[in-house]
């Protein structure tokens, strides 16, 4: 038994590989559930398939992904937080909007850059499903410090993220700038999916940011609770689907996805039989 | 300039769409004030308090807000219950430390004295031994309660509260005028919107009578005539006026309700 749970890390690559999913399986849910509690998921997964154009980009230049995506996300999630604030267009639909011309742009970009990089071209199914194992110790170091920055600004931000997210009015009335923190919530939603890209792809970011925090709304209390429970179930997720990649050779993206929504069914069961919330 | 709380309406008019939301309203409510907003849906009263708290641009005119400048906290809005995220899991201490964050700095946590704020404000609107229940798990009384103490915890001195008696039945009613009138009492300005006031409305010290334009203004027995009642609410308006031996006047406005 032992064996099998540290066998898998004489690999240095399944080192990073923990790592990163360890990083991604704690930060996703803390995001998700100011996301979820305000009822934005769907911004999410559009997010997620918009950064196919810029990883495409540096897929044609060359580059690291890091290098455009981070920018290019941060410049996606403006785009559509503006849209949503200042056309009058819904959000549904300003966000679909921008996320199938994105997702169009950079499905194109990427058919080029096969064209014009041969062999170094990313990978399109990598991109969509994840592939943890494939993380180098740059991607790694670069993971750990786009934490740190997302991390701080949870920290320094949480009590304004708060108030907006339960009462916007009256939180702009008390004194607060309610569209620096929503623009600040969605540059760090766009951080937290480039980080998490690597993990879980493109398709499924989406469920490691939700899925766990959707677990832990079900079950804690208070919105701390949903956040600490949310990074837990994360982890666990994001580690038990690395071991399910490795032994049975899954893509990593859909295995943590799994065990995600796994943990949720369970917790829906248990709520539906113990329907009251636990006390923290 | 004036430190005491008080609002100047000059000559405000609101567009939404090309339609005129409200015009031409003027009114000075002046610090230790309880004032009812009143008239029928569509009527204006929320365009009226988005307004006053900026959240709308005026077509013309000015609002003034007096003796809250520079201060953090200074105004408090209670909003609709629409606007409020009710399936947020947040207790009812949760909600009125809200009320302490702007005065609470990014670099560090809540204090001590915020927390013995909290305490006050909780005990004062009676609400502190609910202050584990959910917010959702309160009636719609208790949740106007909560975001009363919230305004205290801001120390507000200027206060609005959008369509606070919906959904709250009579009792409760009562309960929220009287830490109101408290509030009063203090010095505070404090407006409450709302489209029917049924039989409290002579707990107000003054009455903005509004329908896109204000139909009248002042102490309820002089504001509430069958003439603005009658613009208001056509004629599904009446208002029942008693005048009892000491001479004090008890006012009634009813809504014939289809």
């Amino acid at each position: 038994m032992i064996d099998y749970l540290i066998g898998p890390f004489q690999y240095s690559f399944m080192l990073r590989a923990l790592f990163v999913s360890a990083l991604v399986g704690f930060l996703l849910p803390v995001v998700g559930a100011y996301i979820i509690t305000r009822g934005r998921a769907f911004m999410t997964d559009a997010l997620a398939h918009s950064l196919v154009a810029p990883v495409a980009v540096a897929s044609l230049l060359g580059f690291t992904s890091y290098v455009t995506a981070v920018p290019g996300g941060i410049a996606i999630a403006m785009l559509m937080g503006f849209l949503s604030r200042q056309t009058g267009i819904s959000d549904d639909t300003s966000i679909g909007v921008v996320f199938a011309g994105m997702f169009a742009l950079g499905l194109i970009i990427l058919s080029i850059s096969v064209d014009v990089n041969p062999g170094r071209a990313i990978n399109i199914e990598d991109l969509l499903l994840g592939q943890v194992l494939g993380v180098t110790q740059t991607d790694v170091l670069i993971s750990l410090v786009l934490t740190v920055v997302v991390a701080a600004g949870i920290f320094l931000f949480h009590r304004h993220l708060v108030y907006t997210t339960f009462d916007p009015v009256g939180a702009r009335v008390a004194g607060i700038k309610t569209s620096l923190v929503e623009y600040l919530l969605l540059a760090l939603l766009a951080v937290v999916i480039v980080i998490g890209l690597s993990a879980a792809g493109i398709v499924l970011v989406m469920a490691m940011l939700v899925i766990p925090s959707a677990t832990a709304y079900l079950l804690a209390r208070r919105f701390t609770g949903v956040i600490l429970l949310g990074a837990f179930l994360g982890v666990v997720s994001a580690v038990a689907g690395l071991y399910l990649s490795f032994y049975a050779n899954w893509p990593s993206g859909p295995a943590m996805a799994l065990v995600a929504s796994l943990i949720f069914g369970v917790a829906t069961v248990h709520k539906r039989a113990f329907p009251v919330k636990a006390d923290e | 300039m004036n430190s005491e709380p008080a609002i100047t309406a000059t000559d405000v008019t609101v567009e939404r769409d090309g339609f005129r939301a409200l015009f031409n309203v003027n009114f000075h409510i002046g610090a230790g004030n309880l004032v009812g907003v009143v008239g029928p849906n569509g009527a204006g009263k929320s365009t009226l308090f988005d307004a006053i708290v900026g959240a709308l641009p005026l077509a013309r005119g000015t609002v003034e807000l007096h003796g809250i400048d520079g201060r953090p906290g200074g105004l408090a809005y209670v909003p609709q219950r629409d606007n409020i995220n009710l399936r947020f899991p947040a207790t009812v201490h949760d909600v009125v430390m809200m009320g302490r964050y702007c005065h609470v700095g990014m670099f560090r946590g809540v204090s001590r004295r915020d927390k013995e704020i909290v305490r006050s404000c909780l005990e004062r609107v009676g609400l502190w031994e609910r202050r584990k229940a959910l917010i959702e798990e309160n009636s719609g009384g208790q949740r106007q309660r909560v975001f009363i103490a919230r305004a205290l915890a801001q120390e507000a001195s200027i206060v609005l509260l959008d369509e606070a008696f919906s959904g709250v039945d009579v009792g409760a009613q009562e309960g929220i005028i009287q830490v109101l009138q408290s509030l009063r009492d203090e010095g505070k300005v404090v407006m409450l919107a709302t489209h029917d006031l049924t039989n409290l409305a002579e707990r107000f010290d003054q009455i903005i009578c509004i329908n896109r334009h204000i139909c009248a203004y002042g102490p309820p027995a002089e504001a509430f005539t069958p003439e603005v009642l009658e613009e208001l609410y056509g004629s599904h308006g009446m208002v029942l006026a008693h005048t009892h031996a000491g001479g004090e006047t008890h006012i009634e406005t009813h809504m014939a309700h289809d």
